[in-house]
């Protein structure tokens, strides 16, 4: 709107100042510059021999791999066999983490008596775990989905924790006098309240899920992204390594994704969010 | 003189148990039906406590409160809930049908003249605007008993000026007790029936405001009455700390 000299009171007023370059609307296309040119230069000394193909593969090698073994299957099968496992895993850890959270959060009883436990219990690395559950669950599909479970409960119990724990007393206030019931005090007011921080530890669970996953797949695997990767070193298939680990970037980058989505939709009254619109 | 719907009888409030000294000492307090009372007081004279327990937020533990079943509470900052479009915290709490509570809250919203933000977010609100919408939310109550804790208190000067008339317009055409805590004088003697001043938790003054309304800050009348309070109050009319002068 203003136009292309900048006075001191459009600044004053906090007018954002154009960009030099690039037109806004290739804003988001300027973000792949650099990634696109490392791409380039990786090819072109994998082409010139600079570095070893057989410790790095070239990425059209690796794009070919990929191909291949989509065209196999072999990817949709592992995938599904891994996101079967995050599946299971998560809606384990958000059933736990939810009921133990809405426990502590509302009474003081479920505080003292899960609150300082979970908390002690959080002082420890999860994925240090690892040998008590294969000695207690074995090397099977129980442990890998325990894994995550185990790494994505923590978040969500401790962010919807600190989300109702966090809530304006001076909202309670108001919901009591405007003759709001226990029921519909926390209906209205706790629950809603406390979602913008339990959504934040909904994709830090997301997280240590992939994490978890990650590891777990390593323990013995037949099935799975993580098999395919080691099944890959076996056999010095750098190309397949970068899929299976490309792949594991692509689910994280959804997740967070659908996260946000989510947040955009359930949080639309929230100022940052409606800034976006 | 109509029933009371408020009647405190050496009402007494003490914070760190009960030997600590009184904010509030042996208040005696009866306002009858569709009074419209101001509460004025130095900050920290008590005020907001006396507040909180007609709101029935303070359990009353020494002397007796009788208060009215119907109350609402408008409060200095809006404490509207963020996450509810605007006419849903009006309805907040609301008893019965969805679709009738829906009608209730946007003839409210109509009344504080705030029909076009109905479906609006909180947050997206004018600092007045929110406050209208809390003055909606009480109204929506048909409370027999309003209090206000300086609802003003945070609009700028020309703002407050315009929800001052609407505060005394919606009075007289619903005509609920108001207790309404203020630290302006003026603003107590353009609404008010009666003023009452608070200080070292008792109350020192109650004077009755018997000037015509619509009322008139130029009036000779009114600049006695508010250089009494002012007085009462221990400023004098430069807004000197008359007390501190003295000695
Ligand atoms: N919950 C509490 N615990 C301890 N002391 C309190 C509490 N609430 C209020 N007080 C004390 O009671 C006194 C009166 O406070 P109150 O908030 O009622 O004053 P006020 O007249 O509303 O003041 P202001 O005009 O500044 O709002 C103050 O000394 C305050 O510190
Ligand atoms: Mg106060």
């Amino acid at each position: 709107m203003s136009g292309q000299s900048l006075s001191v009171p459009a600044l004053a007023r906090g007018t954002p100042p154009r960009r030099l370059g690039l037109p806004r609307n290739l804003g988001a296309a300027r973000r792949f510059v650099v990634p696109v040119l490392l791409l380039l230069l990786w090819q072109l000394a994998a082409q010139s021999g600079l570095v070893s193909t057989r410790l790095l593969a070239p990425p059209s090698a690796i794009a070919a791999a990929a191909w291949q073994l989509i065209a196999s299957g072999e990817l949709g099968y592992h995938l599904a066999v891994s996101l079967q496992r995050v599946a299971i895993g998560l809606s384990i850890a958000l059933v736990a983490g939810v009921s133990l959270g809405l426990l502590a959060g509302l009474s003081r009883l479920g505080e003292d008596l899960v609150d300082a436990t979970l908390q002690m219990l959080r002082a420890l690395p999860f994925l240090a775990l690892v040998p008590l559950l294969i000695l207690w669950l074995g090397i099977g599909e129980a442990t890998k989905i325990a894994l995550v479970a185990l790494g994505a409960a923590f978040p969500i119990y401790l962010t919807l924790f600190g989300g109702i724990r966090g809530v304006d007393p001076k909202l309670l206030e108001a919901g009591r006098v405007f003759g709001l019931s226990r029921a519909g005090v926390i209906r209205h007011i706790i629950l809603p309240g406390a979602l913008p921080q339990a959504l934040v530890g909904l994709r830090y669970a997301l997280g240590t899920a992939w994490l978890s996953l990650v590891v777990g797949e390593q323990i013995n695997a037949t099935a799975g992204i993580g098999y395919l990767v080691m099944d890959a070193r076996e056999f010095l298939r750098t190309d397949i390594i970068l899929v299976g680990l490309a792949i594991y970037a692509l689910l994280g980058l959804g997740a967070d994704q659908l996260v946000r989505m989510i947040e955009r939709k359930a949080l639309a009254w929230r100022p940052s969010v409606l800034g976006e619109r | 003189m109509p029933d009371p719907v408020l009647r405190l009888s050496r009402f007494t409030r003490r914070f760190h148990g009960p030997a600590a000294p009184p904010v509030l000492d042996r208040l005696d307090l009866t306002i009858p039906a569709g009074e419209f009372v101001a509460l004025l007081g130095r900050s920290g004279s008590g005020k907001t406590t006396l507040l909180r327990t007609l709101a029935g937020l303070d359990p009353v533990t020494e002397g007796t409160a009788s208060l009215p079943a119907r109350r609402a509470v408008v409060f200095q900052e809006p404490r509207l809930l963020p996450w509810k479009p605007v006419w849903r915290n009006v309805a907040l709490g609301l008893p019965g049908e969805a679709a009738v509570t829906r009608q209730r809250a946007l003839a409210a919203l109509q009344e504080v003249e705030l029909s076009h933000r109905a479906t609006a977010w909180p947050l997206t609100l004018s600092g007045g605007e929110a406050q209208r919408v809390g003055l909606a939310r009480a109204l929506v109550r048909e409370p027999e008993l309003l209090l206000l804790d300086e609802p003003f208190a945070a609009l700028d000067a020309l703002t407050r000026l315009r929800m001052q008339s609407l505060v005394g317009e919606l009075w007289q055409r619903h005509r609920p007790a108001v207790l309404l805590v203020t630290h302006d004088v003026e603003e107590a003697l353009l609404l008010a029936d009666r003023v009452l001043v608070l200080a070292a938790g008792r109350l020192v003054e109650d004077l009755a405001v018997d000037l015509p309304r619509p009322r008139r800050r130029a009036a000779a009348a009114f600049d006695t009455l508010r250089v009494r309070l002012l007085a009462t109050l221990g400023v004098d009319e430069n807004g000197h700390d008359a007390t501190a002068r003295a000695a």
